[in-house]
């Protein structure tokens, strides 16, 4: 047979797409339930870390049952509740909608002690992909009690560097609010003043995911802003 | 064809490890997979990573090109070399993320530069396309490891004067400048972590390169 | 038309593919020897960034993503493909270089074997499967923006090329030191042409 003729080219092409697509269906089928379950405990763990408990995917469910459990809801712009399950949330989603009409997740920890720490998840764009967090805030509704950062691909030793536990330690005791206000917290090249409340130190030679991170707490802030204040005022009853 | 039975190492195909390690470099002679060079030299650790990753793949890709060479119509060989690296790179990374999902996460930003480094299609297109299997494959690994070479040495200096610490697997953050250093005045280069540099560091292995080959020297 | 302009200018300028995300560098090093082949090259480049950025748009929102294939019926709402979107979208890259590579050979044969391998390559190079993976990320409105964005991000890696291209002929006129010739010092020419490209960053339009 001709192998530079047409026929055959055609027939080569469409058997290898034929082979290939069936083959990586049938991988991506068969290995889904794993891939889903590994993902949904990376997120605990995520979340476990913002309120600063460390767990590995062995105990991350169990403790996560333990701290949160059923203690997760979503909320609005507004701050009401609306009905949904916080964890089922796909923030990729929601972040194409304009801020007024996403659906906001809030997992709510209950810590030994009986101290309440509201998790809230946040997601926004890096230099090449998208970056996550998930910040916890004390029941003040503005002081931070943790923060946990991650990236999809950042360039490693540049803006991967936001999930290193350096750069997230630096946001413990921030504040959201100024007296009542909303502010924010900005990501500062060169050297945030470390008493400032409301900075915090950029990573080194990553200035377009720093300034994607600062941009992303400014959007989730600004929209947990009524759901935080609500904390604030129950705070003072 | 001549294929008397030929020792498996012999002078000939031990030229095709030796070569891109040394003179035939991929990176500062041949001109491939600098792109990836810039994204992964900043700490050392995903330079050794990355390496390790496209060894691996170059090795299958190489050996899988290598046969079923007589049977790719040239019109296409592009696609299909492209389809064949691309599906050998997903699937593994798939099977990473349901059995090791730690790995994967840490490997899932270079499956996208694996696919586009053009020193695996370079090698398709140069070598396996027209040479037996086992060449093909000394060819792969001669080439991955003159790779990963400029690689390490890339990234040990930028991180060394970039951050003043080694990172390496298993070991972790390493601090290799000591803080007396510092106390005394010494600051990190932090000009050495941005993307520019790693292109003057290898300009710079060029130069140290060429100097002692002078065959290399272009006119 | 206000909004494409500005996504023209910004692929261009701001987030040029080779100065602000260091991609496709392979091929912009080693095919810049003269104007004449690299503006040949960046022609091609051009060319096929701007047919498959909107190709895999098309791709992307119509068959790919999530809930994409819900105008073929009901049945099809649920179904997601996005595990192979990797591979269409460099299928479809491999299949425009293949056509342009053709192209080329049957038309322009010096430039054909002036390229030599880097014609292949470019279905490799970085900078075009860059272009569909941040078309897909930064989710453009519709194919118009996608379109202008291809062309956009073309056209920044033309300049880019061309540049070096012209400093190169004139370098060979300086007395660089015999191992730095050709390739050494293009590496240090593009480093510091990076780092002055690096005060557009972050400029907002």
């Amino acid at each position: 047979m001709n192998k530079q003729g047409n026929a055959y080219t055609f027939i080569y092409a469409a058997v290898m797409v034929v082979v290939v697509a069936a083959l990586l269906a049938f991988v991506s089928q068969a290995l889904k339930p794993r891939q889903e379950r590994n993902e949904m405990v990376a997120k605990k763990i995520d979340i476990l870390q913002s309120i600063n408990v460390a767990a590995s995917s062995a105990d991350a469910e169990q403790k996560y049952a333990d701290i949160i459990g059923e203690h997760s809801y979503i909320v609005d712009f507004a701050g009401n509740k609306v009905e949904g399950v916080a964890f089922d949330v796909d923030l990729a989603v929601e972040l194409r909608k304009p801020a007024e009409d996403r659906l906001y997740p809030v997992y709510e920890a209950h810590l030994e002690g009986g101290e309440k720490k509201y998790v809230l998840q946040l997601r926004g764009a890096g230099l090449w992909g998208p970056i996550w967090g998930y910040v916890a805030v004390n029941s003040d509704g503005s002081t931070i009690y943790g923060a946990t950062f991650g990236h999809k691909g950042e360039t490693p030793g540049l803006g991967a560097e936001i999930e290193k536990p350096v750069f997230q330690e630096q946001f413990v005791g921030k504040q959201i609010f100024d007296q009542g206000t909303f502010k924010s917290i900005a990501v500062v090249k060169g050297g945030a003043d470390a008493e400032d409340k409301f900075e915090v130190d950029a990573v080194s030679g990553g200035t377009i995911t720093s300034k994607g991170l600062e941009n992303m707490l400014s959007d989730f802030f600004k929209g947990y802003e009524s759901f935080l204040k609500n904390l604030e005022r129950a705070s003072h009853e | 064809m001549s294929n008397e039975k030929e020792p498996l190492f012999s002078a000939k195909n031990l030229k095709l490890i030796t070569g891109p390690i040394g003179s035939q470099n991929p990176i500062t002679t041949q001109v491939l997979g600098i792109c990836s060079a810039l994204a992964v030299t900043a700490k050392l650790e995903p330079a050794i990573v990355m390496s390790i990753s496209v060894i691996a793949v170059l090795v299958f890709a190489n050996l899988i090109i290598s046969l079923i060479r007589n049977s790719i119509p040239s019109r296409i060989r592009i696609i299909v070399q492209l389809v064949i690296v691309a599906a050998l790179v997903i699937l593994v990374d798939q099977i990473l993320k349901a059995f090791a999902y730690d790995v994967s996460r840490q490997l899932s930003v270079f499956v996208g530069l694996i696919i586009t480094n053009c020193i695996i299609m370079g090698r398709l297109e140069a070598f396996a396309l027209g040479n037996k299997p086992w060449p093909s494959v000394l060819d792969a690994v001669g080439n991955g490891a003159g790779y990963g070479l400029i690689l390490i040495i890339v990234a040990f200096f930028r991180e060394l004067f970039g951050s003043g610490t080694l990172t390496l697997p298993g070991l972790g953050e390493l601090r290799v400048i000591p803080q007396v250093f510092y106390d005394w005045g010494y600051v990190n280069n932090g000009f050495m972590i941005l993307p520019p540099m790693a292109l003057i560091v290898v300009g710079i292995i060029i130069w140290v390169q060429r100097s002692r080959n002078k065959e290399l020297i272009e006119s | 038309m206000e909004n494409l302009l500005n996504i023209f200018v910004k692929s261009i300028f701001i987030d040029n593919m080779v100065f602000a995300y260091f991609l496709g560098m392979c091929s912009y090093l080693a095919v810049s020897k003269t104007v004449k082949t690299s503006f040949g090259l960046g022609v091609a480049v051009v060319f096929v960034l701007a047919i498959t950025v909107p190709v895999n748009y098309l791709l992307e929102n119509y068959v790919l993503s999530a809930g994409a294939l819900s105008w073929l019926g009901e049945d099809f709402a649920s179904v997601d493909l996005s595990f192979l979107s990797f591979i269409m979208f460099i299928a479809v890259i491999a299949s425009m270089v293949q056509l342009v590579e053709m192209i080329v050979e049957k038309f322009a044969p010096a430039l054909y074997s002036s390229l030599g391998i880097f014609l292949p390559l470019i279905a490799v190079n970085c900078a075009i499967l860059g272009g569909s993976l941040f078309m897909q990320e930064r989710a453009y409105a519709n194919i118009g923006e996608a379109t202008v964005f291809g062309l956009g991000s073309g056209i920044g890696w033309l300049l880019a090329i061309v540049g070096i291209a012209a400093i190169r002929e004139k370098i060979t006129y300086s007395n660089v030191p015999a191992p730095l010739r050709g390739l050494g010092i293009t590496f240090i020419a593009t480093g510091l042409m990076g780092i002055a490209f690096m005060s557009f960053m972050g400029i907002q339009l």
